[in-house]
């Protein structure tokens, strides 16, 4: 094994490890970052956000609108003290990543130009076409490289967490191309590691979204936050998942059934006229839409396709002039993926999941339980998408929080000192034996068998509407298949140079763990909010019992344990969350 | 149901620690109408073969990892479709012109380098805090770097350019676009510090002007016009300089 000592190891290089290796680098140029990444940074899945990153900057919007949809877009779970931090920081961030470079859209005067997303009361997204994630992942990734500082491990895989004394002291890493393990000590270290869609088979996510961070934090007793609360996008492409941006119904699209009838109408979104306009009809929030697809598919008003039920978004109205300069990447995706021209014909789409709105509890310093450990984006549970994040906040957050994850974390290893005793290598040295022992496996199953098997459980029981007994099944199901997969998958492959499947035998154990959680957190909400939403006797939305975050606890090979903590709310005492209705046209940039 | 037929798959073999060679090997892949070249390595490392070795992120073109040669052409394999090549059978190999980690993943560090060379960040004419808020920027100026900021990193550029094949201290058509990219940013002063790797003899000058760059990149970025646009700085930086050097130094 080789040691590398360094101050700050950050795992993770998207949008928020990215940003947090920055901001570490400026805070305290004289510390060594270590940036540690499965994935070159610019494979990172930040680079799929297509829509937009929420700040406000019109003169008809404020800081308490922000707050207001954010708070109301999450139902009343989101804690409000860290939603004002975060509203109040966006500005900041978006023109700090204007002044790097990011090509943000234009007005004709110069400004940066700003369009809708669903749940907003104003204009609040900034965007770079519809590929937005893509630009500032780039900026971000280039500017990184002007930090002698920040030395990028590149295709490094972390494999765990080293805690010693109470805090952490070292990153676990397998250098992929040749399979070598890796010891980082560190004083403190970033999770930036990404959310966990990847425990879903119809998902918008690339495929390195599979938890590893959330799971390495979990069994390292930081509990993870508010699982059961994932985002179903939509519209993403059936069979595939692939998304397609809400930046469409932003510019104006519209959702059809079968029938070629605007059905948001008949869920509390509508009327459809005029259109568009803000929080009403398809510029509602995700999970309502979501919600509202499900109902339609049941009274067969959804159109059969050999990938499954979709309706149509279609953009045809627009013209061919603002979708090919405000929506090139979806004009693209939509020919090669499904052979549509938007411009002529609508696009079929279903929802997917998309976003993982819970994660490793963190603090609004970025701070975890776990000394030493700081999380940023969506790996982390810092408060401020309750139980439904409202589009555009999850860009923004990557830098509103990745910025301080990088200054506390710099700070924090400042403030300690490497521990002298040899534990450290030691408990690297098992941890390595751990994830070695699945090479040598002679007997067991296909790491798919148990993929595909964790896929159905989880659509089957933990989907946009959920009841007691199926949940029930999910949890007995993967409790199951966790079993399985300690009793021993069986790779092709017992090699250690450039080995992906043992790196996906890797991830599937962080993913089990995390599909375990998602599935007991929504079994034991006995309530509906939000994207967790039952179709049993607790159909309703219940402030007395359950305005309180889900927290889960590691428990070995059992089940998590459970507990609930408060929500912080300040200024917005909780509300009955209201769309569409009448309202004027909105008048668009 | 999706209706399948099945493929023939010829993949790529080369694995550091055993061959000495790389080699070819073939699989069976039942496919169905929308399914892409990735989705058929995927099913091959699912169910047939997981040592089976290729990077793959986003399966949507655009994260840049899945570039292969595919039957010979330089492509993303996500965007690349198992119908087009039926009934015939379908090679997927490494991009040419990089060294083979294993099967299908090359070495991208070269590649990496070049991008770290090329100073790829705003150097701006002075300090403007982000209190002042943002440059302004008008949709015209943003149109004349924003092709170039398209870059996806994927290498099929690297792939396709013969120069780079030949002598892989070519900068390339890649970190030559997102070069222009920078030094075409109104928000941007460090053209001057750019120069020197453009008129250096890795530079824009080992160009040969073939093409087949701008026609394999998947974003339509177009290296090849930045590069002979720099081509132009070039001799115009050296015109400059000599005329500067006549009228009796700066």
């Amino acid at each position: 094994m080789q040691v590398i000592t360094t101050d700050v190891a950050i795992v993770g290089g998207g949008g928020a490890g990215l940003r947090a290796a920055i901001a570490a680098a400026e805070t305290d140029p004289g510390l060594r970052i270590a940036l540690i990444s499965k994935v070159v940074p610019m494979r990172s899945h930040t680079v799929s956000a297509e829509g937009g990153s929420a700040a406000v900057v019109r003169a008809d919007d404020s800081l308490d609108n922000h707050f207001d949809d954010t708070v109301s877009g999450g139902d009343w779970l989101c804690d409000q003290d860290v939603v004002d931090y975060f509203v109040a920081n966006c500005t900041r961030e978006m023109t700090q990543l204007e002044h790097w470079g990011c090509p943000w859209s234009r007005k004709p005067d110069g400004h940066v130009n700003v369009r809708f997303f669903g749940g907003m009361k104003v204009q609040r997204t900034w965007f770079a076409a519809d590929k937005t994630g893509f630009h500032m992942l780039h900026t971000l990734f280039q500017t990184s490289m002007k930090y002698p500082s920040i030395t990028r491990c590149d295709e490094f895989f972390c494999c765990d967490l080293i805690v010693e004394d109470g805090r952490v002291q070292g990153v676990l890493a397998i250098e992929i191309a040749t399979g070598e393990f890796f010891l980082f000590k560190c004083n403190a270290a970033v999770f930036a590691t990404g959310g966990a869609g990847r425990v879903y088979q119809q998902n918008t996510n690339a495929g390195i979204v599979t938890g590893d961070g959330m799971g390495i934090a979990y069994r390292h007793s930081a509990p993870l936050r508010d699982m059961e609360f994932m985002q179903w996008h939509p519209t993403a492409l059936p069979g595939t998942g692939i998304l397609i941006t809400e930046a469409c119904r932003g510019e104006g699209a519209i959702l059809t059934n079968k029938d070629g009838y605007r059905y948001l109408q008949d869920y509390g979104m509508g009327p459809p006229d005029p259109w568009p306009r803000a929080k009403a009809m398809e510029l509602g929030p995700r999970d309502r839409l979501s919600q509202a697809f499900w109902h339609e598919e049941h009274k067969g008003r959804t159109i059969a396709t050999p990938r499954g039920q979709v309706v149509n978004l279609d953009l045809r109205h627009l013209g061919a002039k603002m979708i090919h300069e405000r929506l090139p990447l979806i004009t693209e995706v939509a020919h090669t993926f499904v052979g549509v021209d938007p411009v002529t014909t609508p696009i079929p789409v279903c929802p997917a999941v998309h976003y993982t709105m819970g994660g490793i509890l963190c603090d609004v310093n970025t701070a975890t339980p776990l000394k030493g450990l700081y999380a940023a984006g969506e790996c982390s549970s810092v408060g401020i998408h309750g139980a439904n994040r409202l589009g555009s906040n999850s860009l923004a957050e990557l830098c509103v929080f990745g910025k301080p994850a990088g200054e506390n974390a710099a700070r924090y290893a400042r403030s300690v000192t490497h521990s002298r005793s040899s534990a450290v290598e030691k408990q690297a040295q098992a941890a390595a034996e751990t994830v070695l022992s699945l090479l040598k496996r002679e007997r067991g199953e296909r790491l798919a068998t148990i993929r595909d098997e964790m896929h159905d459980a989880m659509e089957a029981g933990v989907r946009i509407y959920r009841k007691a007994d199926f949940m029930q099944t999910a949890c007995d199901k993967i409790g199951e298949l966790r079993e399985r997969y300690r009793k021993g998958v069986k790779l092709d492959d017992s090699t250690r140079a450039f080995n992906t499947e043992w790196l996906t035998a890797i991830e599937l154990g962080f993913t089990l763990d995390v599909a375990e959680v998602i599935a007991h957190s929504a079994l034991n909400r006995r309530e509906s909010r939000g994207a967790h939403t039952r179709l049993d006797e607790y159909q309703e939305r219940d402030d007395d019992n359950f305005l309180k975050h889900t927290v889960a606890h590691y428990n070995g090979t059992g089940a998590p344990r459970i507990e609930y903590t408060p929500v912080t709310i300040t200024r917005l005492q909780p509300k009955q969350r209201v769309y569409g209705g009448a309202g004027k046209k909105a008048e668009m940039t | 149901m999706v209706e399948t037929r099945t493929i023939e798959m010829e993949v790529l073999r080369y694995h550091p620690e055993r061959d000495a060679e790389p080699h070819l090997q073939s699989y069976q892949v039942p496919f169905a109408h929308d399914m892409s070249v990735l989705q058929g390595l995927q099913y091959i490392k699912d169910h047939l073969d997981g040592s089976l070795t290729f990077r793959w992120s986003c399966r949507m073109a655009i994260c840049g990892s899945c570039g292969h040669m595919v039957n010979g052409v330089p492509q993303l394999s996500c965007h690349t479709f198992l119908r087009d090549y039926f009934p015939g059978k379908v090679r997927v190999e490494p991009l040419n012109h990089f060294s083979i980690l294993r099967d299908l993943a090359i070495d991208q560090n070269d590649f990496l380098k070049k991008l770290e060379s090329i100073k790829p960040y705003i150097i701006p004419a002075e300090n403007k805090p982000v209190e002042s808020g943002e440059f302004l920027q008008t949709p015209a100026q943003l149109d004349r770097f924003y092709q170039f900021s398209q870059c996806i990193n994927c290498l099929l550029c690297y792939s396709a350019c013969p120069q780079y094949g030949l002598n892989s201290d070519f900068i390339g058509p890649g970190a030559m676009a997102l070069l222009h990219r920078y030094n075409a940013d109104s928000r941007d002063a460090g053209r001057a510090e750019r120069m020197p790797i453009v008129n250096a003899e890795e530079g824009v000058w080992s160009c040969t002007l073939v093409g087949y760059c701008s026609e394999v990149c998947p974003k339509g970025v177009n290296p090849a016009n930045a590069v002979n646009q720099n081509k132009m700085n070039s001799a115009l930086d050296y015109f400059l300089s000599f005329v500067t050097s006549r009228g009796g130094g700066r």
